[in-house]
């Protein structure tokens, strides 16, 4: 079975953004950008599938600018076989991510799409379950434990009141939550071997997508900032501090 | 702006998710009707939702394949419902997330995540960067699909509305996915997401036992919900659905007491549109002092069963 993993270019998760005086989006000029962390473990699960004999072959697919080929390097070096960068110099929303995906899906037909649950930067959480429903399939999103079997895979998902089990018909596109696995560090030889593998690139308009967007962002601004706070010398006057704010009886 | 809700529920009790979303719906100007998809129990479920104050209509589709909310049968239901209507919208949970970009994509339109205020009957505005942005986004699509943060919103009162009750239906199973089994954990505290206060741990609280030991009394003491930082869970201490922040529950309480938490960014995309926020932590260079209103520099150990015996 071969394992088709989406990954994105994103800031850094440990970076606090800074955004943009002129409200126009967030500055993320000479910031270190990483592949998403949902994504990592998507790559990771991919490849102990692999390592279990559940998958043949991992293909990592990038949509973004030519920078994102070294996030693609990245899934090569942690395991992925090959890499296909969609390249584009446009902001490209999920419902295009997910067409672009669906096409490749349709060329490549793998048994299983993997893939994080949401990226760090758009906080969107719909790329998944859009190419699930455009290629007519089922999803498993949140996924905390994968298991195949046979021409199925169970999925344990983390929904808000714990952890729900569905059966899916394979082929299905399953979204990573953290907790599934801890995603390996890529060694220095294969880092090196990674150069080597084959990589290709296209444009949107190979597959036929527009990624015109459908949402126009007016202005990105700084959340409110909160009062600055006091910090207090007891829990005597922490209570009293309370009792007189109301927040306790 | 005529706008169908999707009803959260477990079968039996309509989550108060819902009743945030029906408050978003309405600010969107039009009639709101609600929309309760489930098996057996539905028409029970359906009654709850007809009471709510400021819903014109409800429809309910009771069919075995929509009692475990499978996206795979619930979304092409919803988006054979969608004629007659301007917008959907679903809570902002697990169950909304999995579902509406489902929608989203059968009506070719890109969904609005998270949305935390209307703007306009097509403008909202949505939390980016793990909150550390706020984005005004204009829809070009002729249809929204919206998810609704649902601790922005106030809850609509759950009674007092007389809603009419209408059976629909839908394409039924798609025979892609079957529901198999749910691990629920069980707690007898108010619900995270919708509790007044809440006492959070993190990693500096050691172990199971600890944490239990000095967050638990405290709590019991508050009638509080109990959360924890993604350190603490990982760590074990705690199961993943306490777990606030970016990646796990988003929180608005009156009182969040912060207790051995450092206040990484993913935590506080999580909880900082609490009221007021109180942080135990020895560290005095801890960022959850930057954004907490009351901050006590102390060994959690000893501070926190003091103030648990001094409230």
């Amino acid at each position: 079975m071969k394992i088709l993993v989406p990954v994105k270019r994103v800031i850094d998760y440990n970076l606090k953004p800074r955004v943009k005086a002129d409200g126009s989006g967030v500055d993320l000029t000479n910031i270190k950008m990483s592949m998403n962390p949902f994504d990592e473990i998507a790559v990771e699960e991919a490849i102990r599938l692999r390592e279990k004999g559940a998958a043949s072959e991992i293909v990592a697919v990038s949509i973004g600018p030519a920078k994102a080929q070294e996030t693609l390097r990245t899934a090569l070096a942690m395991g992925a076989d090959r890499a296909i960068l969609v390249e584009t110099d446009d902001q490209v929303e999920p419902l295009a991510v997910a067409r672009i995906l669906k096409a490749i899906a349709d060329e490549e037909a793998p048994g299983m799409v993997l893939m994080g649950k949401q990226a760090i930067d758009d906080d969107c959480n719909q790329t998944g379950q859009m190419l699930a429903a455009l290629m007519g399939r089922p999803q498993g999103t949140f996924a905390s434990l994968v298991a195949i079997e046979g021409d199925h895979v169970s999925v344990t998902r983390e929904v808000d009141g714990g952890l729900e089990t569905v059966k899916l018909a394979l082929p299905a596109v399953v979204t990573t939550d953290l907790r599934l696995n801890e995603p390996r560090y890529a060694s220095l030889p294969n880092i090196m071997k990674a150069k080597k593998k084959p990589l290709d690139v296209k444009s949107p308009a190979d597959y036929g997508v527009d990624t015109t967007p459908r949402l126009t962002t007016l202005k990105v601004e700084e959340p409110p900032v909160r009062q600055a706070g006091e910090v207090v010398g007891s829990v005597d006057e922490l209570v009293t501090k309370l009792k007189a704010m109301g927040a306790v009886a | 702006m005529s706008a169908l809700v999707l009803a959260e529920h477990d079968g039996g009790v309509l989550s108060a998710a819902t009743l945030a979303t029906v408050t978003a719906a309405a600010a969107l100007g039009g009639p709101v009707h609600v929309l309760v998809a489930g098996g057996d129990d539905a028409a029970g479920v359906a009654d709850a939702a007809a009471a709510i104050a400021g819903v014109e209509k409800v429809l309910v589709a009771q069919d075995a394949a929509y009692g475990a909310q499978l996206a795979e049968n619930v979304a092409p239901l919803i988006a054979g419902l969608m004629d007659g209507y301007d917008a959907f919208l679903a809570p902002a949970t697990t169950t909304g997330k999995n579902i509406a970009p489902r929608v989203a994509a059968l009506l070719d339109v890109m969904q609005v995540s998270e949305i935390i205020s209307v703007e306009g009957p097509k403008t909202f505005t949505r939390p980016i960067y793990a909150g550390n942005a706020v984005a005004t986004v204009q829809s070009s699509d002729a249809r929204l699909v919206i998810t609704v943060r649902t601790t922005t919103f106030d809850k609509a009162a759950a009674t007092g509305g007389s809603a009419t009750v209408e059976a629909v239906s839908g394409p039924g199973d798609a025979g892609l996915s079957s529901f198999v089994g749910l691990e629920a954990s069980r707690s007898e505290r108010p619900e995270l997401t919708s509790a007044g206060i809440i006492v959070s741990g993190g990693r500096a609280l050691k172990d199971a036992e600890t944490f239990s030991q000095i967050i638990t009394p405290l709590a019991d003491k508050l009638g509080a919900a109990i959360g924890a930082s993604r350190a603490a869970v990982d760590a074990g201490y705690i199961s993943n659905d306490y777990q606030v922040g970016q990646t796990g529950k988003i929180v608005a309480p009156d009182l969040y007491i912060a207790v051995g938490i450092s206040g990484a960014i993913q935590h506080l995309a999580g909880m900082k549109d609490s009221k007021v926020i109180v942080a135990i932590n020895k560290d005095p260079d801890a960022p959850i002092f930057q954004i907490a209103d009351l901050g006590l520099v102390a060994d959690l150990f000893q501070a926190v069963p003091e103030l648990t015996g001094k409230l």
